[in-house]
């Protein structure tokens, strides 16, 4: 294979991680706030359905994607309000969203079934597009990619780095103490989910209009992204940074998939095509084995050298969610 | 600043937390808070602070009736609350915990708050790492850092709710000292504690509550029995020391090495009696805390044996030690030895071994009744454990334990207890004993560990002391002890 095409298939992974990472970085900021917001599978699907359905008919990919994301934030809405203000579990909620929103794509895309659509133009920018390898990989891309490496920078610097985003881990942290500190920890909290939702819901559009052009009912193809993106939100440890390189990894295990195909007869297609999912699982598992008990206990049954080296390298990895992720906060 | 409560009245339920509180602090005076567990005291500190409302009532700040209905409200008005259980957030870094809920432009300048907070601290003679994550910091240096934070923000009124447990002796002089320094500013302080040496020693006046009401307030020079008296409506002392020892050896730690990411210790050995209590001094973090999972059995030990009535129990699970009669109270309540959202029968259907598939809930209820009354508990059955005051949550935990228990381990067994139920706690306790459970408990309180152990370990920087008999040390050289001298 010659280098053109590796450069030409590493820029396909960037662009068809973006939905993912818009999803991802979504739920990192409920999740953050201390609400789990699971609806993300269902999510995906109906506002890519939706997406695709208001800018077939509408011919404007503008508004598909607020379609998009209005949507998106109103199922993150129907979580947070019954989460919230109604106490109701988070995870049950969400679970029936997510399997609800996912039919009723299946059942209201019907009529757009297979039609033809718009398509977010590719945009190279001038100058950049040619700087050698760089060039091809980052700046030959749709304005969505550009947007999804933004969003990373943004959402990684207004966490870590600003007033709010500060107050955003202090909620999910210790809604008492965020309490005591001045903020109304309720609202802050409707909102980051909200918005947390229409992320999520711009990945759909992104799929539908751009790297999975069109809708095709059950064989889009997009059954599963939204639990990946659950996965990979524990994943990169609710960081943007990390989260969006664990999105790029599942990319990266996907466009492998395809590509070693020809090379590996013997292998069913199925295989490599579904082997992205349980190679996320076992990082995940990977990544946070070190919180395991039992892991510590058989570690002290080790030798000294080996056991010091794999704790730090265990503790290294190990990331701790916000502390009252999905626990209701009531002063009082 | 002058704060005037008047006429304050606050329900729970049925329970009246504070009943017609009037009390008057001037500026520039330290006001001590004197009262028993769940008297009312931190309603009244909450409500002054922000954090809950109360039903009726009013508060006057320099005469002007003022309301306050958000923390946000009270600290806009100069005052800041230090709480029981310390409200700050442990795995981020102390910049952080200093800039959230400070206003600002959206990109805060970390190094200008480094500096400011640097300079706050010099003055009060601090040094705390501003770029240490605050789990790493002793329960004294949060305190610290917590009240840093207020004074930043402007307080003028500071509220302090338990300071005393969990601190230093040194931390403890420290804080004395600064909160002398800002009363001298013309500051005023509220003094919230359980420890009347403390209040006695610190406070220009002591105002004590019982059963939710003031019942009077005291000015220097204080006697200590009256103020027992006025707390509990009757004099109490403490009881004379008791020894049991019932048997020889039973439970035996050998050649044991602990090691966990912050610390190792080396080769511990210790035998304990039956009957015997053994109390571990140091200072807070320095492997009292591991040696004591590892008794129980929540920590494998990296080297040794550790050997319970003869019965090798190294390297099995936790499940075998607790079938071995071991059992183990941790400090931190809330997040490991009560579930919050579940009452106190729950509590006690869970903590008893049952018989068959179903819940008797007319025995449970009859057990749990009979707990809350011979614990003193300040609950009923349906009571769920976050609404108890922080004493009565600690006396859940402690009826909690099953019979019989060969070893008790326990990790501050009175922190947060009035003294009434301190003994009568360890009366529970020493009964025990007598019937041979051994006891290892830890505690910050010097007093409290030469009057009830047999034996002291002294831990230091990953050492541990070996024992030392209780009747033949005294504070001061404990202290020394726990300071590093003499390792
Ligand atoms: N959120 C709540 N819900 C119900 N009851 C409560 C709540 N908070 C406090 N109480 C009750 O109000 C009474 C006073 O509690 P408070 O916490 O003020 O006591 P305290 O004097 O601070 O005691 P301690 O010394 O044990 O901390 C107690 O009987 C307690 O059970
Ligand atoms: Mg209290």
């Amino acid at each position: 294979m010659d280098t053109q095409l590796i450069l030409i298939g590493l820029a396909g992974v960037l662009a068809s991680s973006a939905p993912i990472v818009f999803a991802t970085i979504g739920e990192t900021f409920a999740e953050r706030s201390g609400v789990i917001n699971l609806s993300l599978n269902g999510t995906i699907l109906l506002t890519a359905m939706a997406g695709f359905a208001v800018a077939v008919t509408t011919n404007s990919l503008f508004l598909g994607f607020l379609a998009g994301a209005l949507i998106g934030g109103l199922v993150a809405l129907i979580v947070a309000f019954s989460s919230i203000s109604l106490k109701q579990s988070q995870v049950a909620v969400g679970f029936i969203l997510a399997l609800t929103c996912r039919d009723l794509s299946y059942y209201l895309g019907n009529p757009f079934m297979g039609l033809q659509g718009p398509r977010v133009p590719s945009l190279p920018i001038p100058g950049l597009a040619d700087i050698p390898i760089i060039g091809v990989i980052f700046f030959q891309q749709d304005i969505l990619v550009y947007a999804s490496f933004l969003l990373i920078i943004v959402s990684y610097v207004f966490i870590f780095k600003t007033r709010p985003g500060l107050m955003l881990q202090g909620i999910g942290e210790k809604p008492a103490t965020a309490f005591v500190r001045g903020a109304n920890v309720n609202r802050l909290r409707y909102f980051y989910t909200v918005l947390g939702g229409m992320l999520a819901g711009l990945a759909g559009p992104m799929f539908s209009l751009s790297v999975k052009a069109g809708w095709k009912g059950t064989i889009s193809g997009l059954d599963g992204f939204g639990w990946i993106a659950l996965a990979l939100t524990i994943f990169g440890g609710w960081n943007p940074l990390r989260a969006a390189f664990g999105a790029y990894l599942f990319g990266l295990l996907q466009w492998l998939g395809l590509v070693l195909q020809p090379s590996l007869p013997n292998i069913p297609s199925q295989v490599l095509q579904v082997a992205p999912f349980p190679l996320m699982i076992l990082t995940l598992l990977l990544v946070n084995i070190g919180n395991a008990e039992w892991v510590d206990r058989t570690l002290a049954a080790l030798p000294e050298k080996t056991r010091k080296w794999l704790a730090n390298f265990l503790r290294a990895l190990r990331t701790s969610p916000p502390a009252s992720l999905g626990v209701p906060f009531e002063n009082e | 600043m002058k704060v005037e409560l008047i006429h304050i009245h606050k329900h729970f339920g049925a329970v009246h937390a504070n009943n017609d509180i009037n009390l008057t602090v001037e500026s520039g005076k330290i006001q001590g808070i004197l009262g028993e567990n769940g008297a009312g005291k931190s309603t009244l500190m909450k409500i002054l602070s922000g954090y809950i409302q109360a039903d009726s009532g009013e508060i006057r700040l320099d005469g002007k009736p003022v309301k306050i209905n958000s923390p946000s409200d009270a600290i806009r008005l100069g005052i800041g609350m230090l709480h029981q259980d310390p409200l700050d957030f442990p795995p981020m870094r102390v910049v952080d915990n200093l800039l959230i809920g400070h206003d600002g432009s959206l990109f805060p300048n970390r190094r200008e708050v480094v500096r400011a907070f640097n300079e706050l601290q010099n003055q009060f003679g601090f040094s705390i790492d501003p770029y240490a994550y605050v789990d790493t910091l002793t329960v004294g240096e949060r305190q610290q850092l917590e009240i840093l934070r207020l004074l930043w923000l402007g307080a003028r009124v500071l509220i302090l709710d338990e300071p005393t447990t969990g601190i230093s002796a040194s931390q403890k002089e420290k804080l004395f000292e600064t909160l002398r320094r800002l009363a001298a500013q013309g500051m005023s302080v509220i003094f919230v504690s359980h420890k009347l040496e403390d209040v006695e020693f610190l406070c220009d006046r002591i105002a004590v509550f019982r059963k939710g009401e003031l019942v009077g307030e005291v000015n220097p020079p204080y006697v200590t029995d009256e103020l027992v008296k006025m707390m509990f409506g009757r004099v109490i002392s403490l009881e004379e020391k008791r020894r049991y020892e019932t048997c020889d050896v039973s439970f035996h730690l050998d050649h044991v090495t602990i090691e966990d990411y912050r610390l190792q210790i080396r080769d511990i050995n210790l035998s304990v009696s039956c009957g015997e209590v053994i109390g571990l001094a140091g200072m807070e973090g320095s492997g009292q805390v591991q040696f004591l999972r590892t008794c129980a059995g929540l920590m494998r030990p990296v080297a040794g044996e550790i050997n319970l009535g003869g019965r090798r129990l190294t390297g099995k699970p936790y499940r075998a030690f607790l079938e071995a009669g071991i059992a183990y109270v941790p400090a931190s309540r809330m997040e490991e030895g009560l579930i919050p959202g579940l009452s106190l029968t729950e509590h006690f259907i869970l903590a008893e071994e049952q018989n068959g598939f179903f819940i008797n809930f007319d025995k449970a209820l009859a057990t749990t009744r009979q707990r809350i009354e011979d614990f003193n508990i300040k609950g009923t059955p349906v009571s769920t454990v976050e609404s108890l005051s922080g004493g009565n949550q600690q006396r859940a935990l402690l009826a909690m334990l099953r019979h019989p228990v060969n070893l008790l381990l326990l990790e501050h067994p009175t922190r947060g207890l009035d003294i009434e139920s301190a003994i009568w706690i360890w009366g529970k306790l020493k009964e025990r004993c007598k019937q041979g459970t051994s006891i290892i408990f830890t505690s910050a309180d010097l007093e409290e560990i030469l009057q009830y152990s047999d034996r002291i370990l002294v831990f230091y920087g990953g050492k541990v002391s070996p024992p030392i008999d209780a009747e033949s040390t005294t504070v001061e050289q404990l202290g020394q002890l726990i300071g590093g001298k003499g390792f």
